[in-house]
């Protein structure tokens, strides 16, 4: 199991901002393709992952990442702070 | 010293309070972030952030900044929630003993939180609502600071 975060304008597109799911997707780049094929809102969400960022256990990542022993993965755009 | 929280603050006071009663600098820089409404169209921003997360990365920016350059304290506050435009949104403030230092350390931090701290800004309008985009020359930023390692 692992937890699955989303969050801005991804979390508002998928509708919710946190879900745990069961996957054996052995990286990032995996686990987007299982969740693009899963429902339209979705595939829509993560139409174009070179404008996503990818954090693993709240570390920044990439999407070629592994996700063996990885317990929260989390997807957004790119961050607005300051 | 870190906050990330949702209350107001007033950035004179917390500057006032930073590095109070330390004889050993010489320099105190600060920035403050105030959200803007240039075009009178804005009713509020709400910055949405990742817990947590926001914290560890932050940590991981001052970190980094004390690593390269010789300070002595290092402060930011961010905050997150629903803002009114002209209330503060965060501020950053460094000391150390000479200027240079505590000027670029302060421009570097600034750099970094804008990419890499895991907020996210959404500008509700009178008529329109939309998430701020990233700017291409805010990630272009970093380069400086990657190119060319300051002392």
């Amino acid at each position: 199991m692992i937890d699955v975060l989303y969050f801005a304008w991804l979390r508002e597109r998928i509708g919710l901002g946190r879900e745990r799911i069961s996957t054996q997707a052995p990286t990032v780049k995996d686990l987007v393709d299982e969740l693009r094929a899963r429902e339209e809102r979705y595939a829509l969400a993560f139409e174009d992952t070179s404008s996503l960022r990818v954090a693993l256990d709240q570390e920044l990542s990439d999407f070629d990442a592994p996700l063996d022993g990885v317990r929260e993965v989390a997807f957004f755009p790119p961050m607005t702070g300051g | 010293m870190l906050r990330v929280q949702s209350d107001s603050f007033d950035p004179g006071d917390e500057l006032s309070a930073f590095a109070k009663g330390r004889h050993d600098i010489g320099a105190v820089v600060s920035f403050t972030g105030v959200v803007r409404d240039t075009d009178k169209t804005l009713k509020t921003m709400e910055i949405e952030h990742y817990p947590g997360m926001t914290e560890r990365a932050i940590s991981k920016i001052m970190d980094e900044a004390r690593t390269r350059w010789n300070l002595a304290d290092v402060l930011v506050i961010h905050r997150h929630g629903a803002l009114q435009p002209g209330e503060v949104i965060m501020m950053v403030a460094t000391a150390s003993a000479h200027r240079a230092a505590a000027f670029e350390a302060a421009d570097f931090l600034m750099d970094y939180l804008k990419s890499r701290a895991p907020f996210w800004k959404k500008e509700i309008g009178a008529n329109e609502t939309a998430w701020v985009a990233a700017k291409d020359e805010d990630e272009a930023a970093l380069d400086r600071w990657t190119s060319s390692p300051p002392d």
